[in-house]
């Protein structure tokens, strides 16, 4: 077993600044759409939550820069090499003594599990989320500029708000799933710092 | 963006011009001090909002050194100079009282002329013909007592109620638009009758030689009145607009800007710009840019203001949160329905009125009177003469659909008096005793829904009421109220009978009654557009944006925070807990497991 430098500083920066804006995102998005709540007032709240927004998008034309030029997005590339030794490791396996089915490599970061839902997240629910987020925003110009009157903004609202639903559950699913490296802190430790140690069985 | 631009900037330079105005305008006399006549009286105070200081010192004018008898007199001295002032006003509404522009067909199939002269009722005292003279106190007029008025009459035009200055010139009451003269006698002056109150001659003289453009209080004299008495038609006019403080009225405030009525209710030819029944107040809502041939008027907000208010504002330094947002909402939501957050923020204004109750006398046969405090303030609760009243002091408005244009009921118009409120979305309001269960005719009807582009929400005055009506023709009927001329003995104030009323009144109204008198539920809409409140009195986000906020009922739009997709939301929550319920199994499994682990 080997320390790697698993993160590089960007993706780490990166990854960090996501988390911070999504969960922005979440406690003012929570705070528009249940008024009961009185974590902000509700001005504060969609104003904060179009700034984090912007952030959002900025942050994510970054990432989409760095994904193509260091190749990094082949990473997502979807496989279903090893997809049921890794359901049959999470579902059994991790509860014997049983080693990770797939390896971790600098080259390899994310097994075929993390690769399907990572992937689902970049190009369905974070699209969908930010498209239906700035449809949101300009609604009343879209509607005027290509004669939607007619749609209403509740479809807007449901699409957005479905996604966000989805979203919390993706961060439910990540946070706990943070604790099920090695140990319970190696992962937290990896984004942090960047160093991992590359582990799992060598072949699937 | 850049026709934006410019119009931001005429925005700025006109706001300025104004401020200019409104600096030098006050306290400079309107005459020349060096000329003026020992006993001249106070020169009048240019009105903002008018077209200019005068040029012309009325107390230097040989025509108007006369001891003036009657309001006539002065109008046909005026009319010396003014030689078509008396034509130009004959042609508007505040002349016949009846749509200038529109018409409305008759069951005969006949298109008339509509409008508070004629055909138009309401849940008020419900109409004027037959009961002029006290109706009529309020025409621009001198002279209507009844149907036998001379319309063509250039002297019976009023000049002096809409440009005196000294505040001395009054309608009397009952006197069908005439002041009260020096030989006037005096149970003629008396008001209220039987007060020992005694009005005094109106100085005609001193009046005429010191005439300008009508001020917020020559405006009001007539309409702060609406309904016979203050505030009880209009939910954001009364006397205190007529130096309202700056949280009732950030226009008109002497601590505001200071404007006058017809700042933004432009006359042109005599004829003042305004809504008038079926006809909107304007048709556009975008910057005005002044003096053009085009120039309409400037009642929309956005005359002034630009469809940009709130980015305007914000850099002009003003602390506006969201303000792209703001101005976001004007496609749906009206400026007045935040920037308006209560009626009848000074004075009460009258919410409730049960024609049915009237008639009841005390136990030793005078007439009964009831007064109750609405906050602070004692409003009539019950009259023998009139019924049951609910008056509210500062209250939230109700919220509708507007487009600018309504549909008015007329004396002919069938009305639906079978199927229950309830049935047909009717709501009760906070302040009236409507019997959902039990039909409610509608006075008027404000047009448009969500579906309207131009509707946007509106507040509005919902007044409603119990009156008499025709269960025979179904339709609302006009009793005979007033004893002033006509039928007097037949006059509801006289002889306190409904039937004999209706059937003198809708004879003086021209319309057929069948003898069949019913009582019958009404709500009519009074959309607020006066009492701008200062900015920061505007209504919040979560009084809307919010499960039970002000637009809890209002239907066919997505308002965030208030509405939710239950689909969605269960559906979410479901996954949640089903993820969480996962995460924590899978986690408590891993440390029970752990034993076998290392
Ligand atoms: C680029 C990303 C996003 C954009 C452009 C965006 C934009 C918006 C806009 C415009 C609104 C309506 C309120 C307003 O006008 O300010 C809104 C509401 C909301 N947003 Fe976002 N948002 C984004 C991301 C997110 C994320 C990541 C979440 C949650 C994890 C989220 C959760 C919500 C929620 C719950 C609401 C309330 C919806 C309602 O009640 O109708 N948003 N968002």
């Amino acid at each position: 077993m080997s320390k790697v430098k698993m993160y590089t500083r960007f993706e780490r920066f990166w990854h960090w600044c996501q988390s911070a804006i999504i969960l922005a995102l979440l406690v003012t998005g929570l705070q528009i759409h249940f008024t009961g709540l009185t974590l902000l007032d509700f001005a504060t709240a969609v104003q904060l939550h179009r700034v984090f927004a912007w952030a959002f998008l900025g942050l994510a034309a970054f990432a989409i820069f760095w994904h193509i030029t260091s190749g990094e997005w082949k990473q997502y590339l979807p496989t279903n090499q090893s997809l049921g030794a890794m359901v049959k490791f999470y579902l059994v396996g991790m509860f014997k003594t049983h080693e990770h089915p797939v390896r971790k490599t600098r080259t390899q970061k994310l097994n075929p599990l993390q690769r399907l839902v990572y992937l689902g997240f970049k190009i369905l629910i974070f699209p969908v989320l930010a498209t239906s987020g700035l449809a949101y925003m300009y609604w009343d110009s879209i509607q005027r500029s290509f004669g939607l009157e007619t749609v209403p903004l509740s479809l807007i609202a449901v699409v957005h708000l479905a996604a966000a639903y989805i979203m919390v559950v993706f961060l439910i699913g990540h946070l706990y799933m943070i604790t099920t490296g090695r140990t319970v802190a190696a992962n937290l430790k990896a984004m942090i710092t960047g160093w991992d140690e590359e582990h799992g069985a060598t072949s699937a | 963006m850049r026709t934006k631009w410019t119009v931001l900037v005429g925005v700025v330079g006109a706001l300025g011009a104004g401020a200019l105005g409104l600096t030098s305008a006050p306290g400079q006399p309107a005459g020349q001090a060096g000329v003026l006549p020992a006993a001249a009286p106070a020169p009048a105070q240019p009105v903002v909002g008018g077209r200019g200081e005068s040029t012309a010192d009325h107390s230097t004018f040989e025509v108007l050194q006369q001891d003036f008898k009657t309001g006539p007199e002065v109008t046909a001295a005026c009319l010396t100079c003014h030689t078509d002032a008396a034509q130009q006003l004959m042609k508007t509404s505040h002349w016949t009282w009846l749509s200038t522009d529109q018409t409305t067909t008759t069951a005969a199939g006949e298109a008339v002329p509509f409008g508070k002269g004629a055909r138009v009722i309401n849940n008020f005292c419900i109409a004027v013909p037959g009961n002029e003279p006290r109706c009529t106190s309020c025409h621009i007029g001198y002279g209507w007592k009844d149907s036998s008025f001379d319309f063509s009459n250039q002297n019976l035009v009023d000049c002096l109620v809409c440009h005196d200055s000294t505040g001395k010139y009054k309608k009397f009451p009952t006197a069908a638009g005439h002041p009260v003269y020096a030989d006037t006698p005096d149970e003629q002056r008396e008001w209220p009758k039987g007060s020992g109150k005694f009005w005094e001659p109106a100085p005609l003289r001193e009046i005429a030689q010191s005439v300008s453009m009508p001020s917020r209080q020559n405006c009001g004299e007539c309409h702060f009145f609406g309904g016979g008495g203050e505030g009880v038609k209009h939910g954001d006019m009364d006397e205190s607009l007529a130096t309202p403080a700056l949280h009732v009225d950030v226009h008109m405030s002497p601590d505001g800007a200071d404007m006058h009525c017809i700042a933004c209710h432009t006359t042109h030819s005599h004829k003042v710009s305004g809504r008038y029944y079926e006809q909107a107040a304007y048709d556009e809502r975008s910057f005005v840019l002044r003096g053009s041939p085009h120039e309409s008027n400037l009642l929309a907000c956005e005359s002034c203001h630009t469809q940009w208010p709130h980015q305007t504002a914000a850099r002009e330094g003003k602390d506006v949160k969201n303000a792209a947002r703001l101005d976001a909402h004007q496609d749906r939501v009206s400026c007045q329905a935040c920037h308006i957050p209560t009626m009848a923020r000074e004075r009460p204004t009258k919410m409730w009125w049960d024609w049915s109750k009237a008639g009841e006398k005390n136990e030793d046969g005078t007439p009964k009177k009831v007064m109750v405090d609405t906050k602070g303030t004692k409003t009539p609760q019950y009259d023998m003469q009139k019924g049951e009243f609910i008056w509210v002091l500062d209250e939230n408005p109700e919220y509708r659909w507007f487009n600018g244009n309504t549909k008015q009921v007329f004396i002919d118009t069938k009305i639906d008096d079978t199927t229950p409120g309830k049935d047909r979305g009717k709501v009760t309001g906070l302040w009236s005793k409507i019997d959902l269960d039990k039909p409610i005719a509608d006075i008027n009807t404000l047009l448009g829904d969500a579906n309207d582009p131009k509707a946007r929400i509106w507040p509005v005055k919902v007044h409603r009421g119990i009156q008499p009506y025709d269960a025979g023709n179904k339709t609302l009927v006009a009793p005979k109220l007033f004893p002033g001329a006509g039928d007097k003995a037949a006059a509801y104030w006289k002889a306190f009978d409904w039937q004999k009323a209706t059937e003198a009144g809708m004879k003086e109204n021209n319309a057929p009654y069948s003898g069949q008198l019913g009582w019958i539920q009404t709500e009519m809409n009074w959309p607020l557009a006066h009492m701008v409140a200062p900015a920061e009195d505007a209504v919040g986000c979560v009084e809307c944006h919010s499960t039970n906020g002000r637009l809890a009922g209002l239907e066919g739009l997505y308002i965030p925070g208030r509405d939710r997709n239950m689909l969605v939301e269960y559906a979410g929550m479901g996954l949640i807990g089903l993820t969480l319920l996962g995460a924590v199994s899978h986690g408590a499994l891993r440390v029970l497991t752990s034993g076998s682990r290392k």
